[in-house]
Parts: C-alpha cells; structure tokens; sequence
C-alpha cells in the first residue's frame, strides 16, 4: 500500500555517494507547496541533503507572481517578482519544486523587468535567471544525479505537465530520475501530453472545460493500472487527484520529490 | 468605420457557450475524432522534415519583416496586379467590402452575367458575412467547399478555421444533403456523398458567370495571387467563371515569389497532414482567351491595421490560417468552434476576435485557456499564442478595473488581498493561518466541499485535501530548532 502523503516520514540519511557537487542550494518551495503540500517540500528538502548539499530556506519568500501575472493583474505581479529577485539574488542556486513558477520565471521575468525599465532590476533578473532550476532539471542537468538512492516498489505514471514539457523542456530528466528507483515500476500514461486542464485560474474561469479536459486525463491515469500518478507541479495532481477522489478511485498523486525521497530504510 | 467579425449580434461569454457544447456528446466524439486524426497526419508529416524548424524561423521572419513594411508591400502589390489587368479595392471595414462587391456583380448583372455566385472557401467572406450581404442584395451565393457547402446548407456556422463542418458526422451530412438536395435514397456512404455534391455542384461550375475567392497569399512583386485546397472546386471557381472577385485580409501579402517555397512546405502539413495541397492555384491579373476576363481584388482591413503597432499584437496577423492550433488545443478539442462565438476559433480565434473587435465582445476569449502552450508548439509561424492570450488578460483587467464593478469585482478584490498577503512574510503567514482556520466550514469526510465565491467552481467538479496543519516553513522552523546549536548559520544567507 502506498503511504499517505499526509503522513509521510521521509528518512533523512546521512551518508550518500553522490557528492559530485556540493552546492549551497536556496529552496523556492511555491506558495501553493508551502501551505498546500508541506510534504513536498520536506522531500525536496531531505534527497538534497541525502546528496550532501546544504539546503537554505529564506524565510521571507512567498509567491513568484504567476497567478496574478497569468490572470492578466500584471500591475500586481511586479512588486512579487522584485520580491523573489531581492530574496534570491545572491544564491548559489535554487531549486523550485514546481516547473510552471520556474516557466514563469524563465517566461516573463526579462519581459517585466524591461517594461519597468529599471536597468539594475533587469540587469539582477538576468543574472539570477541561469541559476533558477525546476527540481528534476537541477538533479539530473545541473548536478548530473539520476541515481538519487530511493526506493519506492510501486507501480507509478509519470504525467508530463505542459510548463515541464513545453515551456522549461525538461525532456526525460524525470523519466531518467524514475527509472533508476530501486522497485519502482514506470507504466506510460495514454495520451501524456495533452493537458490536465488545470490552467490556474481557469480551472474556476472555465470549471466546466476543465472538468471536461481532466475526464480525460483522470480516465488516461485509470487505464494504466498505476498505483500512484506523479509530476513536477501540484498544480496539476491536485486537479488530477480532485477528479480521480471525486470519482472514487484510490490511485495517488504524489509529487516527484516525494518518490525520491523514500529509501528502503524508511519502509 | 465599424469592424465586425462575424455575426453582429452579440455571442455568450466562453465559459456559458462551452457548457451548452460540452453537454452535446455527438459534437464532442466528432470534434475528438476530426482533431485527432488530423492532428495524427500532421505529426508524421512534420516529422519527416528534418529542416522543419529552420522553416518555421523562416517563416516567422518574413512575416514580421512584411507587416513591419506593410504599407509598402500593398502598395506594390497593387501596382503590380493593376499592371497585368487586375483592379484593386481598398476596404477598410466589413460593410465598405460587402459593398464593393455589390457594386461590382450589380454592374456585372446589368452586362447580362446573372445573380449567382460561385463561391471558393473563403474565412475572410465569413468574417464579413458576405453571403448575408448578397442575399440580401438579391445575389444567390453557391458554396463549393465541400465543408462550406454542408454548412450553407445547414444554415450551420463554420466551427473549425479549415474544416467548417467537423462538428458534424457522416449521418447528420447525409440528413443534411437528403433535405437540400432532394435525395431521399442517399446513403452516408463518403463516396455517395461526394458523389451527390459533385453532380450538385458540377451544374454550377459550367453555367455560373461569377466566381470568388479569397487568397493564402498575395505576391507584392508580380501581383500575383496564391490559393491552395484538397478539392478542386478552388481550380473551378478561379478559372471557369468570366470575372473573378478576391476577398483577402491585407496581411496576407508577401514580397517575393520564392518565400511561397517556405509557406508551401509549412502550410499543407501543418493544415491537412498533407506533403502539398492537391490543387495550388496562382494566377497574375487576366490573359485574354485563358480564365476570367475580369479580375477584382477587395482588400480587407477591418480592424488589422491596428494591431500593427505594438510588436506583441502584429504577431497576430502573421497568422496563415492552417488550424493546426485548434487541432493541438485540450480547450477546443472539448468544446468545438462554436462555443468562441466567432468565425475565429480555438487558440488564433482567442486571440485574434479580441484584438480586430473591441474587446467588449470578446473579453472571456483570452480566458479560454490553459496557457499549455501545444498551439505555439505546432504553429508554422511561431506565433506565441500563449504569450499573446497573457497580454490580451492583462487589457481586460485594466479595462474592468477602471469601472466599478469591476474595481469591486470578487475576483479583483481577492487579487489585490492575494497581491497585499505575498507583499509581506507576516501578513503572508497570517493568511495562511486563516485560511487554515476557515476551512473547517467546509470539511466534510475529510475533504473541503462547496467552497465559496470563485473556489465553488472547483468543488463543483473537484474534491480538495484539507490544507495541512503544518505548513511547510512551519516545520523549518521547528526543524531549526530542534537543532543541537539554534538555528544552523545557513539559513537566510540567501537572502
């Protein structure tokens, strides 16, 4: 049976043989993990320093401004992604578990800092910028690990999130991170690369289509039998975990972070 | 001047006419079927190009030098065409073209050439909704698209930029055809349909005088003009009848011949899954003895001009019209064409209504998605159409907020309280304190129900998880510490 993520307990192991690089690493962890999903971050937290980096927390970070920025409050975005640049500046390298604020980073940050037309403020964007990772692209591009030392012996599907696939083009990072998990058994998910239908504001905007689009989805992640559905954003396994609960069925939405983080030592 | 797109009368707000289309079952297995079969051609097709994305630069650079030098390119184009024998019409909004082609078949009628027309698919006529304008000018036009025909004949709407009747099946064509057509014995066999629509149309091939066309490209050096289709019935139209008369936008116009190299690769792989178009039709003016022995070009501003000085808007306009973003989009693929309440549907539809309409009519379109971003990722020519839906929201939201139901809307009252919370780490933290607090109104065996305001939209469809009681920076904080020597000298040292 597959924990509960609610009550996850993540072994934080000491010794790791994968000191390649040791870096110290700022975690962005996203609004919406910080409050939402804990857990995430927690597990993001220990596989970083299962691999002997130092993990940071600067505790005065709150939101990237992609909600608003997406909705269209772009006025409102600003004074956000001015936060993140100030608190992050200096870093050696952050990781953000959740490819669509790294998207929105990567996307727009240059484009709003232009449109301010402060050149230090542009200038400290463009700097920070290459040292911004999505989690998956930072272990296994940036740090050269696929072999994180977990081992999770569940059946799991891996559903590519439109900002990981199209907009950071993570590519098989994810997949390579998988596949070298002790016990863990990779099903293709049908039709992966469509959409869930989250969309951030739209899934209330447009709560109909959404709904629709995660049908869909939801019935994709049932046919392959898995045990578990992951990703790269909560975003989307909250949508595709509010369809799979609403309709009864017990295959779970886990974040990658939260597979890697299991070792045997933990079962 | 007044631009319209489409019919006047004002369409539902997206989120109101996706509902009505998404509870249609047999429009929706029709869309999913059609968008997948083509979206399926067009992967294969695309992959057997190994330059692909060199063309797909290409193509976006000659259109955005093009309509950054549009003045000068029409100009030419004009000057050229008038030299080999043709006429140039300047329209700047849909009523002045609708006119212009009345005068021109009035004066054709009293020379003794009828009231019919025969008429090639043309977007750009249904923008204008031209057909409505002939009829009731006392002209009878005659589609000749396949598609276009099955949905003149339905008194129907074209649902898809390059396949109008999508939304519809073999049976309810076959209904169709059997009411029009008077054939009470035809079967939805496709080779009996088409059988019946050739026999239906080849009368009015050979006897009709009057033909038009709108165009995929204008050529500015030659004055040549360029029309690609799968049927045929385009080669008929532009070569049988004694005058033609072509509609196009004026961003369709490109300098030289040799860039239609480019845009013949991109366009019928990315239309139709096809390697070329069956039937590539380009002509220069009139040749005595050979085709039409009148030749009119209307060309069409109604409301593009205006998007050509802002740089993220003019992307728009490099649009050539394949539909490839509608067969990729999740959003379309669920509700079909129709539910974008114009002509223009899916991706390009919700970004291009908005911009050649006031925003007014149009306003819930940049909301009509997801922001995936598969439309940018099959486009020919790179426009980003995600990219173009953000700045589109980001007007809307200036626009409402200077009114005071907007001002005082739900939605920007809980954007500002949002944009005051993540402005600083306590009031942050306070929020998140509340909203753990609140929740429990809405618990119910162990998830949150019939949330309030914009969230009920979620628990109309969706369960949700109880937020945790333990945020994440709850447990930093309490893991720092718990360590032996206070709190570990990393932290906050990104800061």
């Amino acid at each position: 049976m597959v924990p509960r993520p609610d009550v996850l307990v993540f072994p934080n192991a000491d010794v790791t043989p994968f000191r390649r690089y040791r870096l110290r690493i700022a975690l962005f962890v996203a609004c919406y993990n910080d409050t939402l999903f804990p857990q995430t971050g927690i597990a993001a937290t220990h596989v970083l320093e299962r691999l002997g980096h130092t993990v940071e927390f600067p505790l005065a970070q709150t939101c990237c401004g992609q909600m608003h920025y997406n909705t269209g409050y772009h006025c409102e975005a600003v004074p956000l992604v001015r936060r993140f640049v100030e608190i992050f500046g200096n870093a050696e390298a952050v990781c953000v578990p959740s490819a669509s604020c790294v998207a929105m980073m990567r996307e727009h940050y240059e484009m709003i800092a232009e449109a301010e037309n402060d050149q230090a403020f542009l200038a400290d964007v463009r700097s920070l910028l290459p040292r911004v990772f999505e989690f998956s692209e930072l272990l296994v591009n940036r740090l050269g690990v696929e072999d994180v030392g977990a081992t999770f012996p569940h059946t799991v599907t891996y559903h590519p999130s439109c900002h990981s696939l199209r907009m950071l083009h993570v590519g098989d990072a994810p997949m390579k991170l998988l596949r070298a998990v002790r016990g863990l058994t990779c099903i293709d998910l049908p039709n992966k690369e469509q959409c869930c239908g989250f969309g951030g504001t739209f899934a209330v905007k447009n709560a109909d289509v959404s709904a629709a689009m995660l049908g869909e989805k939801d019935a994709c992640v049932i046919q392959t039998g898995a045990e578990v559905v992951t990703a790269l954003d909560n975003s989307c396994l909250m949508q595709i975990y509010g369809g799979l609960h609403r309709a009864g069925s017990a295959v779970r939405t886990m974040h990658l972070a939260e597979i890697l983080a299991f070792t045997g030592a933990a079962q | 001047m007044s631009v319209r797109v489409g019919k006047t009368s004002a369409a539902a707000a997206f989120p109101k006419a996706a509902k009505s289309a998404l509870a249609n079952d047999q429009l929706r297995r029709n869309v999913r079927h059609a968008t997948d079969v083509i979206r399926n051609k067009r992967a294969l097709r695309v992959s057997e190009m190994p330059d692909w994305e060199q063309l797909r630069d290409t193509a976006s650079a000659i259109k955005a030098h093009t309509l950054t030098h549009l003045d000068h390119y029409l100009l030419e184009f004009e000057h050229n065409c008038q030299a080999a024998g043709g006429k140039v019409h300047w329209a700047r909004d849909a009523d002045e073209a609708n006119a212009i082609a009345i005068g021109l078949l009035q004066q054709y009628a009293n020379e003794g050439l009828g009231r019919e027309v025969i008429k090639v698919k043309t977007m750009t006529s249904d923008e204008i909704q031209m057909n409505v304008a002939l009829e009731h000018a006392g002209f009878t036009p005659i589609e000749t698209d396949l598609a276009d025909m099955i949905v003149q004949m339905g008194n129907d709407e074209p649902s898809h930029i390059v396949v109008p009747a999508l939304h519809k099946n073999r049976v309810e064509i076959r209904d169709i055809f059997r009411q029009k057509m008077h054939r009470d014995d035809l079967t939805e066999n496709p080779e009996d349909l088409a059988d019946a629509a050739r026999r239906y149309l080849r009368n009015r091939f050979l006897n009709v005088k009057i033909g038009v066309s709108g165009a995929n490209f204008l050529v500015a050096e030659s004055g040549a003009v360029c029309v690609v289709e799968s049927e045929g019935n385009g080669r008929m139209c532009v070569t049988l009848p004694e005058v033609l008369i072509t509609l196009v936008g004026i961003e369709k116009v490109v300098p030289t011949f040799a860039d239609l190299e480019v845009f013949l690769q991109l366009l019928p792989r990315s239309a139709t899954g096809e390697r070329m178009n069956p039937y590539n039709s380009l002509w220069t003016g009139v040749t005595p003895g050979d085709g039409p022995r009148a030749f009119h070009v209307i060309l069409l501003d109604n409301g593009r001009s205006k998007l050509l000085h802002e740089e993220i808007e003019r992307e728009t306009l490099a649009c050539v019209r394949c539909g490839a973003c509608l067969n990729a989009c999740p959003v379309y693929r669920e509700t079909g064409g129709h539910a974008y309440g114009s002509i223009y549907s899916g991706p390009i539809g919700a970004i291009l209504s908005p911009q050649l309409q006031s925003l007014e009519h149009s306003r819930s379109l940049p909301y009509a998605s997801t922001l995936c971003g598969a439309c940018y990722e099959v486009c020919p020519v790179k426009i980003n159409i995600p990219e173009i839906l953000i700045h589109l929201r980001g007007r809307v939201v200036r626009e409402e907020q200077k009114t005071l139901g907007g001002a005082f809307s739900a939605e920007n009252l809980g954007m500002q309280a949002a944009a005051l919370a993540f402005g600083s780490t306590r009031r942050y933290e306070a929020a998140q304190r509340v909203a753990r607090t609140g929740q429990g109104l809405f618990k119910h065996n162990g998830q949150l129900t019939g949330l309030p305001g914009m969230a009920g939209g979620w628990t109309q469809f969706r369960d949700l998880r109880p937020i945790p009681q333990r945020s994440f920076r709850d447990w930093w904080k309490a893991r720092e510490r718990s360590k032996p020597t206070g709190p570990a000298p990393t932290t906050g040292g990104a800061a």
